[in-house]
């Protein structure tokens, strides 16, 4: 019968006890575990998800990067072909200018040539009108003196102006 | 900080080991005492002694499985080696305390109190008939006098404070490195014991109460898992300071069982009260003029907790029943002859450790339901009805 009557005492202490100890682990240690535990796990769902963020924001990232890569080559691919033609245009250019410059000279050169040649030409008639004069005038000396001096000296001046 | 925690266990150690030594010495003492008067007491009728000598199978187990005013630890002989308890009793207005060593193993009384040896109040302290050294040597109540209020420290209620001690410390300190390792890892103990506190908020609170009001229960739910867990296993070892049948006390688990109907009653909300007395579904004449329906509910309201008390005392006393039958086969046959004990001890050893092994899951099991069903009634009681 004892088994199955429950004794006042232990009752009573029983019920002090784990009360006071509820009351005590309630307290000081179920809520600081419980508070620790649902902290930690949030912090965790937290940290995967903030993971999750930054693989998203890492591809995105990946992304732009691609598309500033291909910009920039297609840039360069740009102002080397602009380079080029600037290159050549210039090259061009020179040689046109080149071109005509020697053109110029050559021109002015045989204007040169053709009004020193006409002043030569000049020079060369007013000398020969002068020794035409010159001979005239020993012509008409010598007719005077002798006939047959006279044909000497005419043949003596001509072969002196053929010399000059 | 390490330094000083280091510290701090090391004069937890050093009181705990003082205390052993203190009670250990206690007990020395109590037990050379014990053995002379006890050669006396026997020595005086040998009748008594053959009567004492017999082996008794139901009467050992009874013993092994109520509660007590002393703690035995072994008897080699006529040497009991025990630990006396201290003795609160209320009779008449008056408060009577002493040590129980003063009942010398109950063959004696003290200040007219003694432990009942037969009779209705068998086992407890009753206020002894006076003239009970004239006419025979039993000690029993006076039937002209009032029980004494017993409100002892017995092993029981002494087993009680010891794991509710343990369990403190237990808690406190994973608490502890709860704060001191917090966002890390758990370590030690703590990780020994996450999962059970785990198991208990997830699968037993927040599956039975629900998301939204489990927390307000959660304190009592682990410290009423943690406290039949932990006394289910100190029950098991077979020696102090485990041994004692806490779980398995009817006043024990009578008071869990309290513990869970004021909770549930306390927390009841409109519509539990309304499935009370008007339960839905149910045809009106079941309701009215004989309000059936309703008594039946009112019923069940009380035998829920009823039902709690009962299962977790049953099951923890049959397993120690059958562990104690076990054991008690082996003296049984020893007496027929030792050869034949000799033998049986081998089967029976072996079946005790298979119980044992049963009990463990038992143990762990009886812990999880009496937890899960209180969750089940605040659950119950705490429901949002549609």
């Amino acid at each position: 019968m004892e088994l199955v009557s429950p004794g006042i005492g232990l009752i009573f202490w029983m019920t002090l006890a784990f009360g006071v100890v509820l009351y005590i682990l309630g307290k000081f240690a179920w809520k600081p575990i419980l508070k620790s535990l649902k902290d930690r796990e949030n912090s965790i769902d937290q940290a995967l998800h903030e993971a999750d963020k930054a693989r998203q924001e890492m591809k995105a990232l990946k992304f732009s990067n691609e598309e500033l890569m291909a910009d920039a080559k297609e840039e360069r691919d740009s102002l080397l072909k602009q380079a080029r033609e600037i290159k050549e245009k210039l090259i061009e250019d020179a040689r046109v200018k080149a071109n005509e410059e020697a053109n110029r000279i050559i021109e002015s050169a045989r204007e040169t040539i053709e009004n020193e040649k006409m002043a030569a030409m000049v020079d060369l008639k007013n000398q020969i009108a002068r020794l035409s004069i010159e001979i005239a005038e020993k012509v008409l000396e010598h007719e005077l003196d002798d006939k047959s001096k006279q044909k000497e000296y005419v043949d003596l001046l001509i072969k002196k102006a053929n010399l000059n | 900080m390490k330094k000083t925690s280091h510290k701090r266990s090391g004069i937890f150690r050093n009181v705990f080991l003082a205390s052993a030594i203190i009670i250990f010495l206690v007990m020395q003492v109590f037990a050379t005492n014990h053995g002379s008067n006890d050669q006396q007491g026997h020595g005086e009728n040998w009748e008594d002694k053959t009567i004492a000598d017999e082996f008794k199978a139901g009467d050992m187990i009874v013993e092994h499985i109520v509660d007590a005013h002393e703690w035995h630890i072994l008897s080699y002989g006529d040497f009991h080696l025990t630990l006396p308890l201290p003795v609160i009793l209320w009779y008449d207005g008056n408060l009577h305390t002493f040590m129980s060593s003063k009942f010398h193993h109950g063959h004696d009384d003290h200040n007219g109190f003694g432990l009942s040896q037969e009779g209705e109040h068998k086992g407890k302290i009753v206020r002894t008939l006076q003239e009970r050294f004239i006419t025979e040597h039993v000690i029993t109540h006076d039937p002209n006098q009032k029980l004494p209020l017993d409100f002892s420290i017995t092993k029981n209620v002494l087993a009680i404070f010891l794991s509710l001690i343990l369990m403190s410390w237990i808690f406190i300190s994973i608490a502890k490195a709860y704060r001191r390792r917090e966002g890390e890892a758990p370590k030690g103990i703590q990780s020994l014991l996450e999962p059970l506190i785990l198991f208990i908020r997830d699968d037993v609170a927040k599956a039975s109460i629900g998301e939204k009001k489990y927390e307000k229960y959660m304190p009592f739910l682990l410290t009423l898992f943690f406290f039949i867990f932990l006394n289910n296993l100190l029950g098991l070892v077979p020696f102090f300071p485990g041994g004692a049948n806490v779980t398995g006390n009817i006043a024990v688990t009578m008071v869990l069982a309290l513990f869970t109907f004021v909770i549930t009653t306390f927390s009841a909300n409109k519509a539990y009260w309304v499935h009370i007395v008007n339960t839905p579904g149910v045809p009106w004449w079941l309701k009215f003029p004989v309000p059936l329906m309703p008594v039946v509910e009112l019923i069940g309201v009380f035998t829920k907790p009823f039902v709690l008390m009962v299962r977790l005392f049953a099951n923890m006393t049959a397993g120690h029943i059958i562990v104690l039958g076990f054991i008690s086969l082996i003296f049984i046959f020893g007496q027929i002859s030792p050869a034949l004990g000799l033998g049986v001890s081998v089967v029976s050893i072996a079946f005790t450790i298979f119980m044992d092994m049963l009990e463990l899951l038992v143990a762990f099991i009886q812990a999880y339901v009496f937890t899960l069903l209180s969750a089940l009634y605040f659950g119950m009681a705490t429901e949002e009805h549609h």
